[in-house]
């Protein structure tokens, strides 16, 4: 495949998500989440349609997020990590499923933050004070967002606003530029980011980073964890692709 | 209430210290029961392949480090601030379970040098004592490197670690460092090989005549059995060692090097799931009669013992002294008072040079603790009058491991997200390593601990509340050191570095990791007056009360203070062993 088919073959799958998009039906059923588990499964515990390794397979369906919230995550995803020239992003590798499915653990419940009050405002070097754990971050951030942007945009959200539009307003907001009610905006921000990386780069049995694609990327082997034949070795670029904790090879 | 039946010792806390303390005191034939507030934990089956090489679960849901969701403590910058929660972590990260910090440090296990015993004579004597600011409380260490060293060098044993020796007997060996004090012995395994970052690091120090040598490490470079007879394995590299537990038995770790001999002890008896509230006191406060602690099932326990011994993480210490009235809490304004004085700090910048692809950095390759270090700007080392600041520093590289959930750093001005940020992420991860200055921090009449007076713990106790600062003199020698650092990297040519030199005015930021060195408010002193403790690690008020950790440094030095913390640990031991048990009561008298 020549660098220009790859091209057009990630375009496509975008134009496919964006359609999907609308068809994704609103029904959030509480199911476990598969990954998030505290005994991580073993090199045979997961099979392969427990993972959807295609972009082509079924659309997943959002638990935590409603129709509006997944399609801001979405549109905010193609944006943060763009498919482009240098191939797939964030849709592709799944990221969106990864922010709903990292949203229904404990840790986005504020499982490790101290949440109790008093809550007193303080400068920026002492971090977040205020009462929201990191799924109301997110949930509050994008509709304040939303509403942000309708009163701007003759009544548009964010996912229906051009790509070019969407990337000055999150340069905006990462520069706290923007008001959003309910969350500092570069709070918001920088979870939205965060979350958006970890989805990009996690193990794939939580979600996102399918095939490997962001650590094909960058060049992480991921979870190979034994170096001592190249720690020495310093003149050649590590040759193995990455592993992940199921045992498949990217 | 239950009271459980009484012990000879109760320790607080299953870290190095704790561990410590459990087999010193087993080994004098004590019943010693031990309280770990979190779980319990062992290579076996927390640390296992593949479950611990888990970015999102260890770095982001940081399994392995404290959640502060119940216990956390409140911070400000000065005594006129509303502090405020340390809600999320950032700016340093302390563990819990069984081997506490001991599990998810790095393995740098440096000793202090003899002058950092001394500082304030020391520099007395160099500078005059005019020379050492007024606000400035630096003390004495009340005990000599001489003293310490056969204990420095049994945790080395303990540990498998791996360095070059320097001076052994005084003698110079080469490729060591060339300053420290003397050894009596090798270090017990060779220093680990180099990654490219060291060795680059290494020959830019020699090109500016400066000393390098390896960094001590706790990762084991070759097969070990320690005196305990605790077997470890050589370390591979895996690139997953700060934030998480070893899955080779390769990283010194009170789970690896002392539990397991601990675990078959009938006079050992470990309770984890156990957070303890507070120490409990006879009625004239002399004397402690026990511990009150919170069992698995939520139920309020008590635990009596002659001896207690509070082994929990550095400041969690002073908050129980402060919570249970063990000695008379500091007061920055008059400068009386002993517990929680003298809380200082670890003065650290991380400096990141980025290369074309020719140069394969491979930052995702772990050494744990290892690296290359120079100690050219540390100890009597520099002329602190000429360039007008107190306290050394150590300048490295290092390379503990890191995967892209942990980050990628990239060159200054680099968009964070986007097809821009994509490119400089490909471009970069792979082909860059980090260099970084570690310093000392000095300690201030108004850098401290208290108890809060607004926030409560899920427990129902006052939170503990940190005051601390950057202050001048930690910024020159922050900036000094920097720029140091640069001359050296530059030589290399790199495409781009980044590092933030701190700037004048520049507060603390508790958003940011620099470091989990954080020290004193419980210090040991040669006087009640001016310590918490005494030479031995012993209240001077509730004289069966040892306290153990880096709270007892009377301020930092610019190194890793783990080596000094088991040292001092094993130093406290022999003197219980050796003095208090033949004779209980107060082993210094004022």
């Amino acid at each position: 495949m020549n660098p220009e088919d790859k091209q057009e073959t990630y375009e496509s799958r975008r134009a496919f998500f964006k359609k999907t998009l609308t068809l994704i039906p609103l029904t959030v059923v509480a199911s476990q989440v598969p990954g998030f588990v505290d005994a991580a499964p073993g090199p045979s515990s997961q099979s392969p349609s427990a993972t959807p390794h295609s972009t082509t397979a079924q659309p997943y369906a959002p638990v935590f997020f409603n129709e509006l919230e997944w399609a801001f995550v979405n549109a905010a995803c193609a944006r943060l990590i763009p498919s482009d020239a240098l191939g797939p992003g964030a849709i592709e590798a799944g990221v969106p499923e990864f922010i709903d499915r990292h949203m229904q653990t404990g840790y986005a419940a504020g499982d490790i933050w101290y949440l109790q009050g008093p809550f007193h405002e303080a400068g920026p070097e002492f971090g977040y004070q205020g009462k929201l754990p990191p799924r109301d971050i997110l949930r509050v951030g994008i509709s304040a967002l939303d509403n942000w942007c309708k009163g701007q945009y003759a009544g548009k959200r964010f996912s229906e606003l051009p790509g070019s539009e969407q990337e000055a307003i999150l340069k905006k907001i990462e520069a706290g530029e923007i008001k959003t009610e309910g969350v500092p905006s570069k709070v918001f921000f920088s979870h939205l980011l965060n979350e958006t990386l970890y989805g990009f780069f996690s193990d794939p049995q939580y979600g996102g980073n399918k095939d490997m694609i962001g650590w094909k990327l960058v060049g992480y082997p991921g979870v190979r964890a034994d170096f001592m034949d190249w720690v020495e070795q310093t003149s050649k670029p590590y040759p193995l692709p990455p592993v992940s904790m199921s045992g498949r090879r990217g | 209430m239950a009271i459980q039946e009484k012990v000879d010792a109760v320790i607080v806390g299953m870290g190095w210290t704790g561990a410590i303390l459990a087999k010193e005191l087993t080994d004098a034939g004590l019943k010693v029961v031990a309280l770990e507030r979190g779980a319990d934990r062992d290579t076996y089956p927390d640390f296992v392949y593949p479950k611990v090489n888990d970015e999102l679960a260890g770095s982001v849901h940081r399994k392995y480090l404290q959640s502060l969701s119940k216990e956390t403590l409140t911070i400000r910058h000065n005594v006129s601030q509303q502090a405020v929660p340390y809600r999320q972590m950032g700016s340093f990260k302390p563990g819990d379970g069984v081997g506490g910090a001991g599990t998810h440090w790095s393995g740098c296990h440096f000793r202090a040098l003899p002058e950092d015993f001394n500082l304030r004579s020391n520099y007395e004597s160099r500078y005059g004592k005019s020379f050492i600011p007024k606000e400035m409380t630096i003390q004495d260490f009340p005990v000599t490197y001489e003293e310490l060293e056969p204990h420095f060098d049994h945790f080395e044993q303990v540990c498998g670690t791996a360095g070059q020796a320097g001076i052994i007997n005084g003698l110079p060996i080469a490729g060591g460092n060339p300053f420290e004090g003397s050894r009596s012995r090798h270090f017990p395994l060779a220093a680990n090989p180099d990654y490219l970052g060291g060795k680059q690091f290494a020959q830019a120090a020699r090109n500016f005549g400066y000393h390098p040598y390896p960094i001590p490490a706790a990762n084991a470079s070759g097969p070990y059995k320690n005196p305990y007879g605790c077997q470890l394995g050589p370390c591979n590299f895996c690139g997953f060692c700060s934030d998480y537990g070893c899955l080779n038995y390769s990283k010194a770790s009170p789970n690896a090097c002392i539990l397991p001999v601990l675990r078959q002890r009938k006079l050992f008896e470990l309770r984890p799931n156990s957070q303890v509230l507070r120490v409990e006191l006879d009625s004239d406060k002399k004397k402690a009669t026990g511990v009150t602690y919170l069992d698995a099932s939520g139920h309020e326990q008590t635990q009596p013992a002659d001896l207690v011994i509070l082994a929990a993480f550095s400041y969690l210490n002073v908050h129980l002294m402060l919570l249970s009235g063990i000695g008379k809490p500091y007061d920055p304004n008059t400068g009386e008072g002993v517990v929680g004085k003298n809380y200082t700090y670890q003065n650290l910048t991380r400096m990141t040079l980025f290369f074309d692809k020719s140069v394969q950095g491979n930052p995702f390759i772990g050494i744990g603790g290892a690296g290359q270090v120079i100690d050219d700007f540390n100890g009597n080392q520099i002329d602190n009058a000429k360039l007008g600041y107190l306290g050394g520093s150590v300048l490295w590289a290092r390379q503990p491991g890191g995967g892209p959930v942990r980050g990628i750093s990239l060159p200054p001005g680099t968009p964070k997200w986007g097809s821009a940020w994509k490119k400089a992420a490909q471009d970069h991860f792979r082909h860059q390593f980090y260099w970084e200055v570690q310093g000392a921090n000095m300690a201030y009449q108004d850098c401290y601990l208290d108890l809060d007076p607004t926030y409560k713990d899920a427990f129902g106790r006052p939170m503990l509340r940190m005051t601390f600062d950057w202050k001048d003199n930690e910024i020159k020698a922050n900036q000094y050191m920097v720029g140091k650092l640069e001359e050296m990297a530059r030589s290399l040519n790199p495409l781009a570095i980044s590092a933030d030199a701190k700037k004048p005015g520049e507060h603390y930021n508790t958003t940011r990791y620099q470091s989990t060195h954080t020290c004193g408010g419980a210090i040991m002193g040669d006087n009640p007056k001016n310590s918490a403790v005494n030479r031995y690690l012993q209240s001077w008020d509730v004289s069966n009360v040892f306290v153990m950790g880096a709270c007892a440094f009377p301020q930092n030095n610019g190194y890793n203070p783990t080596g000094m913390v088991g040292a001092l640990a094993y130093w406290s031991a022999k003197a219980i062993r050796e003095q208090y048990l033949k004779a209980p009561g107060p082993l210094v008298h004022a």
